[in-house]
């Protein structure tokens, strides 16, 4: 599973951040951008669904 | 900090509500909506899904005019028609023209809050990266020892005003110590942020006296950090640099003013409403006195979704035709992201408090470029103020449910809530 975060959409509000820092990292104005790649770890899965469905931009999407 | 011996009485807002005009019962809330209607203010879930159902963007000819959008899919798409929907004045009753101040100095009241881009780009920039979760997480200690003082002041007298007493106590201090400005002007503080946004929103010279009382407050604070560099939030936006030159005194200035006026009630809000929710309901509360770190996060998010306080307004620019409604270039618009959050499409029972939700894509804060810069310092102080509440008062209930307050208008939280400990 991969996490893909649209930079275009993401306004900094720092929720994937704070349910998955093992999933996102954010910068110095709060954006949030994958770590790893964005490669969902084996067992993080439902943590990255997660942030997808708690994003207010809908900025955040799973590529199976 | 005021005396809570005395804690049902606002003189500030029953003077205000006394000056205005008795207002005409509402018929019909498509087109006449009221912002300031008392039984709006306690429960305005209930017009919002009659209109969501009947005339999801509402209109009102009261206090100057302004539609009231109520489904979240049409906050969503409106929050984006950036600059056409223009967020050049987000108060939604406009100062008289005698009131309002052009100096020609560059001045933005409150920069990034009430600007369109490019202005609101380069604004924006400089002021986030002092409000990540990283930038905030070292205030947390501050945080925690600011409420347990607090606590301390009322926890023997067996009940307190949470809203005056404790959530009211909070922002303004977190603010002030974050600017670097004098913590002891806390009640000032208090005073011309109320007077700004609250009261003086239905009283136009009101809100004057108190935006040339915080504007004239910062200009010495900034000149004073020009002359005198310190280690804090002023110094530093007075140190930033954008395209190579330093932000201007008018720009530092206004940001002030929009961490001042923006920071400290709506936060309190907050704060209030969740004590509110738990004073009044027992099950939820003793659910928390043994929550764990993922309960106290999904509820956070919770009970910003359903008590969100904030509604900010836009203009628009030029006449523009949304969701089959003809705005005309200056009507008002409000923001009502509380609306949207209580929408039944995007949140499986909506009118329900659930403090374990976990698909809560809320828009208390707003979204798209205007998303609240202060958003992750708020969740920090809400966080703190009621993980340490329930520690140190897990027992509590509503001492007199008819004496409490809700302000209104733009900001919607408690302003009298006495509650009883144990």
């Amino acid at each position: 599973m991969k996490i893909k975060v649209d930079a275009e959409k993401c306004e900094g509000h720092s929720r994937c951040y704070s349910l998955a820092p093992e999933l996102v990292d954010v910068d110095d104005l709060g954006n949030a951008f994958e770590l790893n790649g964005g490669e969902v770890p084996a067992g993080l899965e439902d943590k990255a669904r997660l942030i997808v469905d708690n994003c207010p931009e809908f900025a955040i999407t799973i590529e199976e | 900090m005021t005396d809570t011996t005395d804690t049902h009485s606002d003189p500030a807002a029953e003077a205000v509500a006394a000056s205005i005009p008795e207002r005409c019962p509402v018929t019909d809330l498509a087109t006449d909506y009221d912002m300031f209607d008392p039984e709006y203010l306690k429960d305005p879930f209930s017009a919002w899904a009659e209109l969501r159902d009947t005339c999801p963007i509402a209109h009102t000819e009261r206090y100057g005019g302004s539609w009231l959008p109520t489904k979240y899919d049409d906050l969503q798409a409106m929050a984006k028609m950036v600059p056409v929907l223009s967020s050049k004045s987000p108060i939604v009753i406009d100062m008289p023209g005698e009131l309002f101040k052009e100096d020609g100095s560059g001045y933005n009241a409150a920069a990034p809050i009430s600007a369109d881009p490019p202005e609101q780009n380069w604004t924006r920039r400089a002021l986030l990266p002092h409000f990540t979760p990283k930038a905030i997480a070292p205030q947390t200690e501050y945080t925690q020892q600011l409420c347990h003082d607090l606590i301390d002041g009322f926890i023997d007298k067996g009940g307190c005003d949470a809203a005056v007493d404790y959530a009211q106590q909070i922002p303004p201090r977190i603010i002030a110590h974050k600017l670097g400005v004098d913590a002891g002007m806390v009640d000032d503080f208090i005073e011309w942020v109320r007077g700004v946004l609250e009261l003086g929103l239905q009283q136009p010279e009101l809100r004057a006296k108190y935006r040339d009382i915080i504007r004239d407050f910062f200009a010495a604070e900034v000149a004073d950090r020009r002359a005198n560099p310190k280690d804090d939030l002023i110094t530093a936006l007075c140190q930033t640099e954008v395209d190579g030159e330093f932000l201007p005194d008018e720009v530092v200035i206004g940001m002030c003013n929009l961490q001042l006026v923006a920071g400290i009630d709506t936060t309190w809000s907050s704060i209030g409403s969740a004590l509110w929710h738990f004073a009044g309901h027992g099950d939820d509360r003793r659910r928390m006195v043994d929550a764990d770190d993922g309960l106290w996060g999904t509820a956070i998010e919770e009970l910003l979704r359903f008590y969100a306080p904030v509604t900010m307004a836009r203009n628009a620019a030029e006449d523009v035709e949304y969701g089959g409604v003809e705005f005309k270039m200056g009507d008002k618009i409000l923001m009502n992201f509380p609306g949207a959050n209580h929408d039944p499409d995007h949140f499986e029972d909506a009118h329900e408090v659930q403090l374990d939700r976990q698909r809560n894509r809320h828009v208390a804060f707003g979204i798209g470029i205007h998303r609240c810069a202060g958003s992750n310092l708020a969740r920090m102080e809400m966080d703190v103020a009621l993980r340490t509440w329930f520690e140190r008062i897990p027992e509590f209930t509503l001492a007199d449910p008819d004496a409490v307050t809700w302000a209104g208008g733009q900001v919607r939280g408690p302003r009298i809530l006495p509650v009883t400990f144990g």
